[in-house]
């Protein structure tokens, strides 16, 4: 599409089952009882000069420009706090209504520069347009007054400026901040002519307010007081592409805003159903990493990690990675390969390359990185209610009457997800918050968690189940829910074994370090205090009971009748952008796409007949087992995509000799990555702005990602893949991904009424799509499970076999910040780094006072596994014996001190435990010192300069 | 180095018995466990493993499936 603003209502859409007609200039209209004046003539196409109104924001009345007159009442109402009545009849143009709003802007333009031919707005502004709209010509009162025009710009915030001279103090980007993000970091300062927007106090700049840069305020502003800098520095954009954001599993809608094939911004399109028109620093600002110039943009080999690496053609190095997979087939045999799909790459990506191992390869070695994330979301979810996703869409939140977070931080994980949950906190839903850490949720502005239940890492499963037995033995479970929808025998026997008295909190306390009390009473709010729904993150499956927490959480939600309408049920949070894809694709060894298992003879006939091939019936090896089988000198090659093992997986040691024990490694990716400086090949990758496909969204969302310039390295990675293919033997000709996605369909029934022409009609579908439910399945479990029955699983408490003890007296546990994303390849090739330019680890003041360490202090951090070095942040966020940091600098490399224990069921590594010990440190550990050597010989290219160091 | 060490294997079976152990039927799930999810690379080193090592539901579990794979599980 060219470049257009996107349509601005005014005022916010309104839910009512009630209808009313009035007439506007005229035309009728019919809309929801309450809508406003303005909005109703904006949907008439009759637009309404306005300034302090959008639609993103609440009704404000202020800027006396949507003055009307309405037939029967007195003066001027504002259109945009009138509501419309049955009847009504509207005059939005009149001669007075065009001297009132004359008279209002020609007071506004007496304050403004007048420079709009070198502002960076320029023709983008609606100051400029209302100006126009009312026929201003004039300024009766001259241009000398008193005025803001020397009011100093804020250029703090490395990604947007803030230009006070042109400020119309309309209040929209304070009302941003509020109503959208949630944050209150903006404020109007001083009174009447003083007035002005201030961020944070009066001694802060923006960067160091509170302000989290989401691009809430920027959006909102009318004028170019809040102004992204690449528009300042390239220009106006000419043309939009809508996309979907490569970050985190909420999936934002983006408008890719271009000139030519240089991208200007990305701005959330109000039409996206995951965001409704809401962004985060991430996808809003940190996408300078898709032209960053560590981009590799050229394959290279060698023939030993040892070696530079040498740039050659793609021909000689798709060649040579041909040669090399037969070799090692027919030495070792062909369980001696395998592959690893990303969960940032496309659905068309993915499957291609799990196709490429099953039918090219011809085994099933095939994971992805959900197997350190969510793949105890897939086995839980499965067994309990026969689907391995989530049940509800974002907007079921705005139903929820109780919120129950447990394990997940999604005000930095998140992000635009956390501020529609923090909205409807607002509005009064109940909180129960159960993580080690208080977490911004806990207590923000305006938001605060009824019930914290700060629980002992590694507890999970008892904290879950001393809530069942409260609700179990207090008689608040919803038997005739449980009688209509689950097996009953398979609940009762639940029920006698959360009933026992060894599950009641009173006992749990000392293992968990919950208080009873506060532990019954969240468990009554639960159980009774409306639709409660739960979400939950890495908190939850990362631990050696991952799976067993995901069951209890679902026995909990049937428990309670909390599933198949919306305000409830079970919302695991994804990490990654296409994580539910991923999965979703055929990417563990175990499952072709649609989570059938290989031993199932019937869907395996099914790509047998598709793809020409026989299909082993025999799971393959997940990425723990691939690196234990590469040290047996069983397994030899592997080819990575989109994913970084060394840096995201635990216990590096562990995956280092793995690697080092491979004879091909082949990665695929944009960077030369940690896992890099252990491979053989390196294949360019594409960023998500160069290529076509899908990505699939935590709510089972199937979103368009479009190419809104042509790849860098010149081929989309599915090319790639496809050329690697064809290079072993394989006959793939697909022309576009949609044809792609036109095999996942014919073979995967949940996408059986999926395809491109749909997509791009209705902007989304949510999987089951077929059918059975051929508008797709916003709610899942509606009617009945998936699988039949609900089922009950007893569940536990096995403790973890991670223990402190005096060498290791601190439990460590691990996570993310809003700023960073993952192992940080890309946001840490951003101004991002301004908020986070290292890890950091938090520590109570009294674990820190009896180290003799304080904030700032380098700290040596050991586990059984290995240690390193960082520096210390001292803070009452975790409790005392508890210490927390991030994984996103490989110069830190946090999972150097992970230890390989992981899920029973899954594998899923246990990030969130690892007994640690800390001490002051003068510098670097010897294993840092030699992977910063490592790094440095394996990113050398022959004839070159040296590889950016990280 | 961790490798598939008869003492990592015996600790991941060991381990899915503890988890499975208030099943109806732990001995049918710890088989279908490791009939779903294991290579038979590891399932024939699992056969292997010295029965002392093993949880008593695990042997039983693995000596029921070893029949389906003509092996003979170590007791």
């Amino acid at each position: 599409m060219g470049y257009e603003r996107q349509a601005d209502f005014g005022t916010p859409e309104v839910r009512s089952d009630t209808q009313v007609t009035c007439t506007i200039d005229g035309r009728a209209v019919t809309v929801p009882a309450g809508t406003t004046v303005m909005r109703a003539a904006a949907l008439t196409g009759g637009a309404i000069p306005k300034l302090c109104a959008t639609d993103n924001v609440k009704q404000f009345g202020s800027c006396r420009m949507c003055l009307v007159e309405i037939d029967g009442m007195r003066g001027t109402p504002a259109s945009c706090t009138t509501p419309v009545a049955e009847g009504m009849s509207v005059h939005t143009q009149t001669p007075r209504l065009q001297k009132l709003r004359k008279g209002v802007m020609e007071l506004y333009i007496s304050d403004h520069p007048l420079d709009c031919l070198t502002c960076s707005a320029n023709n983008d502004c609606e100051l400029q347009d209302t100006a126009a709209q009312v026929g201003l010509r004039d300024v009766r009162y001259g241009y000398a007054g008193e005025n803001h025009l020397d009011q100093p710009a804020d250029t703090s915030n490395p990604y947007f400026d803030f230009d006070p001279s042109k400020c119309i103090v309309c209040s929209r980007c304070v009302r941003a901040c509020e109503e959208v993000q949630g944050t209150f970091a903006l404020t109007i300062d001083g009174r009447g002519f003083g007035s002005k927007v201030s961020a944070g106090l009066a001694s802060d700049s923006f960067l160091s307010s509170e302000c989290v840069s989401c691009g809430a305020c920027v959006q909102a502003c009318p004028t170019a007081t809040l102004q992204e800098k690449a528009v300042k520095e390239i220009g106006k954009p000419e043309r939009a592409v809508v996309t979907t954001c490569a970050y985190c599993g909420v999936g934002c809608t983006f408008r890719a805003e271009m000139r030519g094939e240089q991208l200007v911004r990305m701005v959330p399109w109000k039409d996206g159903k995951a965001n409704r028109g809401h962004s985060c620093v991430k996808g809003r600002f940190a996408w300078g990493y898709a032209q960053h110039q560590d981009r590799i943009l050229k394959p290279m080999i060698r023939s030993s990690i040892d070696e530079p690496w040498r740039e050659v053609s793609w021909e000689e190095a798709l060649g040579h990675t041909a040669r090399e997979l037969k070799r090692i087939s027919e030495k070792y045999g062909r369980q001696a390969l395998g592959g690893i799909t990303s969960s940032r790459c496309t659905n068309e990506e993915t499957f291609l390359v799990q196709k490429l191992i099953r039918a090219g390869f011809g085994n099933n070695n095939v994971d992805t990185c959900a197997r350190v994330c969510h793949s105890p979301t897939g086995y839980g979810l499965k067994t309990t209610f026969g689907t391995s996703a989530g049940t509800q869409d974002f907007d079921s939140v705005e139903d929820s009457d109780v919120i129950l977070v447990i394990g997940a931080n999604p005000t930095d994980g998140h992000p635009v997800f956390g501020s529609r949950m923090k909205k409807r906190l607002r509005q009064g839903a109940k909180l129960i918050v159960i993580d080690p850490r208080r977490t911004d949720l806990v207590r923000s502005p305006h938001v605060a968690a009824d019930y914290h239940l700060p629980l002992r890492p590694g507890t999970n499963v008892a904290v879950l189940t001393a809530l069942a037995h409260v609700i179990v033995t207090e008689g608040l479970a919803d038997e005739a829910f449980v009688r209509a929808r689950c097996d009953w025998d398979e609940y009762r026997h639940w029920a006698d074994f959360v009933s026992d008295a060894r599950h009641s909190p009173e006992f749990l306390e000392p293992v968990t370090g919950v208080p009873a009390e506060a532990l019954r009473g969240a468990a009554r709010l639960f159980a009774t205090g409306g639709n409660g729904a739960i979400y939950y993150g890495l908190g939850v499956t990362e631990h050696s009971q991952g799976s067993s927490t995901v069951m209890a959480i679902a026995n909990l939600a049937m428990a309670t009748g909390n599933i198949g309408r919306r305000g409830v049920g079970v919302n695991p949070l994804r990490g990654q952008n296409n994580v539910q894809g991923a999965c979703d694709m055929g990417s563990f060894p175990h499952e072709l796409s649609g989570y059938r298992h290989v031993s199932d003879a019937g869907a395996r006939a099914l790509f047998e007949a598709e793809w020409g091939v026989k299909i082993d019936p025999e799971p393959g090896l997940r990425i723990p087992n691939m690196l234990d089988a590469a040290t047996d000198g069983v397994f030899k090659a592997l080819y990575i995509q989109g994913e970084d093992i060394l840096q995201s997986d635990p216990d590096t040691k562990h995956v280092s000799a793995g690697l080092a024990a491979m004879e091909c490694v082949i990665v695929h990716d944009l960077f030369l990555n940690e896992t890099a400086n252990y491979a053989h090949v390196f294949l360019p990758g594409s960023s998500f702005l160069e290529k076509n496909g899908t990505f699939t969204n935590a709510e089972r969302r199937i979103q368009p990602v479009r190419k809104v310039m042509e790849p860098l390295n010149g081929y989309e990675d599915w090319q790639v893949t496809q050329e690697l293919a064809r290079a072993i033997g394989l006959d793939w000709n697909y022309t576009h991904p949609s044809e792609i996605m036109d095999e996942i369909a014919r073979l995967t029934p949940t996408f059986s009424g999926v395809n491109y022409a749909r997509l791009d009609a209705e902007g989304s579908l949510q999987w089951p799509v077929n059918a059975a439910a051929p508008d797709g399945s916003p709610i899942m479990h509606v009617d009945g499970f998936v699988r039949g029955k609900g089922k009950f699983v007893v569940t536990d408490y096995v403790p973890t076999d991670e223990r402190t003890g005096p060498r290791f007296p601190l439990l460590l546990t691990t996570g993310r910040i809003l700023s960073h994303y993952n192992v940080g390849a890309q946001t840490r090739r951003t101004a991002n780094v301004a908020w986070h330019p290292e890890d950091l680890l938090e520590m109570h003041p009294t674990d820190a006072e009896n180290r003799g360490v304080k904030s700032g202090d380098w700290v040596r951090l050991a586990s059984r596994a290995g240690e390193t070095t960082l520096r210390v942040t001292v803070t009452d966020r975790v409790a005392p014996g508890v210490v927390y940091t991030t994984f996103h600098h490989p110069a830190t490399q946090a999972n150097v001190v992970t230890t390989d224990y992981s899920d029973w069921a899954t594998n899923c590594p246990e990030y969130k435990v690892t007994a640690v010990q800390v001490t002051p440190s003068n510098g670097p550990t010897d294993w840092q010192e030699g992977y910063e050597e490592l790094t440095r010989r394996s990113r050398r290219i022959e004839g070159g300069a040296m590889e950016a160091a990280e | 180095m961790s490798s598939h060490t008869p003492e990592k294997l015996a600790y991941m079976v060991n381990q899915i018995a503890r988890n499975l152990a208030l099943d109806p039927d732990p001995v049918g799930m710890v088989a279908q466990h490791i009939q779903d999810f294991w290579t038979p690379r590891m399932k024939h080193m699992a056969f292997a493993l010295d029965g002392a090592r093993l949880d008593p539901v695990v042997r039983e579990a693995l000596a029921r499936l070893a029949g389906q794979y003509g092996a003979a599980a170590a007791s």
